[in-house]
């Protein structure tokens, strides 16, 4: 799915309930993180919630970013897997292109989401650009 | 300077439309829905007259404490005053000396750890509860570091009961303080601080106690209780942010060296040496929070109005009806079951984690709390590390329960 087509999908939902509803889900349709991979090392300091995010590359030239990730709470863990739609199968070059910032405002996550778990999500994000960071370095 | 006069409260039922039509905050709509704010633990709304009496000094007689050398200063320190003069009269104080002001209870607890806690020695005891906020664990833990004290921990039992007979078993030769919490603000537990303070005493060890959930809700009387300490915050007793107080009793308190250097709180400065003003000034360095303490003090005003008594009447009712309609929901754990509680509900739901319930309720305009609040070893008495909490105040009803109760309902629903 690309930005554009959550965007929409997000769009079409007409309030908050409907749209948590479908974080809900998204979150829910997100692949198992292994227990082994969720540790100090891959949990992502600043939310609210307990995050893990884990980060490989394939073997391709450049490499393209997998990412395994996992939440304790479901709204959290549908916003990962948001993130995740739109980081996972680039490059670090493209990764780092990415607008997050534009795409939250465009979502109107920005607007709707305290400043706390907005923070949360930052985090997140920053963390997906330090991994993209370390393999352009 | 007019002394506040003693109110008695009136007969009349406790008349809820008057009392939340006092609250301009509490009429608004939310995410589209009527508010209803259940998160009075964390801060509490304030009434009209509390925000005209801080308007008011900053509209008319804004100035200087103090330095009385114009009206507007003679007026703002008459005012200052006064508002002392009624913290003194609401816990029931012996005079208004016992009361510092403060930025709130947080600042109350450093500040004895900080003073007091110059005659803390390695080897020394502190004694806290199981069920303390961090505000009164954390800074105990820091004067232990710098001492080389030790922090001795009271359990409670798993309804989240102090258990009296480990407390007791605890205070031992080197104690040298006791501080515990009035009421638990994760848990609603109200501590038996009499029995605290008894038990304390009879072996000479002074109690602080943390009071920052007890003053919305109890009718404070120091001199019965007959702490050492007292520690609360205006903002959760529906006066302003960023005052508080520590009611220390007099013959500590002047035998207590400053917390904070700078004017206000000496005598006589010079560099070969300087005199400390007498309390409670030693303690206030700096210009204090004027019109926080005057907003505190109309709060005072607007709570010993309806009477204290009559509040926790009313509101011991609502937790009764909040109780059992929470029960009545399948799959919820109540956290915190004392037999004496005050207005919290802390609680989990099979299936649906509290850092969902949060955002899920907001929805519904519902207001709650959702996390450890602060108070991480009493949840994790529990296994837990974090629950849902609403926490009740003094203009809230069964309507709003209600709704709190539909929407977690429809959270459960969303989540299964």
């Amino acid at each position: 799915m690309t930005i554009d087509e959550l965007i929409e999908n997000f769009e079409l939902l007409g309030d908050w309930e409907e749209r948590y509803a479908y974080l809900i889900d998204l979150g829910k349709k997100l692949p198992a993180m292994p227990e082994a991979h969720k540790n100090d090392a891959t949990k992502v300091q600043g939310c609210m919630s307990n995050v893990w995010l884990y980060a490989t590359t394939d073997e391709q030239s450049p490499p393209r970013f997998r990412f395994e990730a996992d939440s304790d709470a479901f709204i959290v863990k549908g916003l990962v897997s948001l993130l995740l739609t739109v980081y996972a199968g680039h490059t670090a070059e493209e990764i780092l292109a990415i607008d997050a910032e534009g795409m939250f405002d465009r979502l109107g996550l920005q607007a709707h989401l305290s400043p706390t778990r907005a923070n949360g999500l930052h985090a997140m994000v920053e963390r997906i650009r330090a991994e993209a960071h370390s393999q352009t370095a | 300077m007019t002394r506040p006069q003693v109110r008695t409260a009136p007969a009349e039922p406790y008349d809820i439309a008057r009392i939340r039509a006092d609250f301009p905050a509490l009429g608004q709509e939310v995410r589209g829905k009527p508010l209803v704010y259940l998160d009075n633990g964390s801060t509490s709304h304030k009434p009209q007259a509390v925000i005209d009496a801080v308007d008011d000094f900053y509209a008319h007689y804004n100035s200087n404490v103090h330095r009385g050398v114009h009206a507007l200063s003679e007026r703002a320190t008459e005012a200052h005053i006064a508002s002392r003069i009624k913290v003194a009269e609401f816990i029931n104080a012996s005079g208004a000396d016992e009361i510092v002001f403060v930025r709130g209870t947080t600042e109350a607890i450093n500040l004895v750890a900080s003073s007091f806690g110059q005659r803390i020695r390695a080897g020394d005891e502190i004694l806290v509860t199981e069920m303390e906020h961090h505000a009164n664990i954390v800074p105990w833990q820091l004067l232990c570091e710098r001492t080389g004290a030790l922090l001795k921990v009271a359990p409670m039992d798993d309804t989240g009961t102090l258990r009296m007979d480990e407390f007791e078993g605890l205070l031992g030769p080197r104690t040298r303080l006791v501080a515990a919490t009035h009421v638990s603000n994760a848990l609603g537990t109200i501590n038996p601080v009499k029995d605290i303070v008894d038990l304390a005493h009879a072996k000479g060890i002074p109690v602080l106690l943390d009071g920052a959930q007890a003053t919305p809700h109890i009718a404070l009387d120091v001199a019965a209780m007959d702490c050492d300490f007292y520690a609360f915050s205006g903002h959760k007793m529906y006066g302003p942010t960023g005052i508080g107080v520590l009611y220390g009793k007099r013959e500590i308190l002047e035998s207590m060296p400053p917390y904070q250097g700078g004017g206000d709180m000496i005598r006589k400065v010079s560099f070969s040496g300087t005199e400390y003003a007498e309390i409670p000034h030693r303690f206030e360095a700096g210009t204090p929070d004027i019109a926080g303490a005057i907003g505190l003090g109309a709060a005072l005003d607007y709570l010993s109005e309806i009477g204290l008594d009559r509040i926790a009447a009313y509101e011991h009712e609502l937790l009764l009806y909040g109780t059992e309609q929470l029960g009545a929901i399948p799959g919820l754990r109540l956290i915190g079951t004392a037999a004496n509680k005050a207005g919290i509900l802390s609680f989990l739901i099979e299936g649906v984690p509290a850092a969902d319930i949060g955002p899920l309720v907001d929805l519904r305009g519902v207001a709650i709390r959702a996390g450890h609040h602060c108070a991480m070893p009493a949840l994790e008495h529990f296994g837990v590390g974090a629950t849902a909490r609403a926490s009740l105040g003094m203009y809230n009803t069964r309507e709003e329960i209600d709704v709190l109760v539909a929407a977690l309902l429809r959270a459960q629903e969303m989540l299964a």
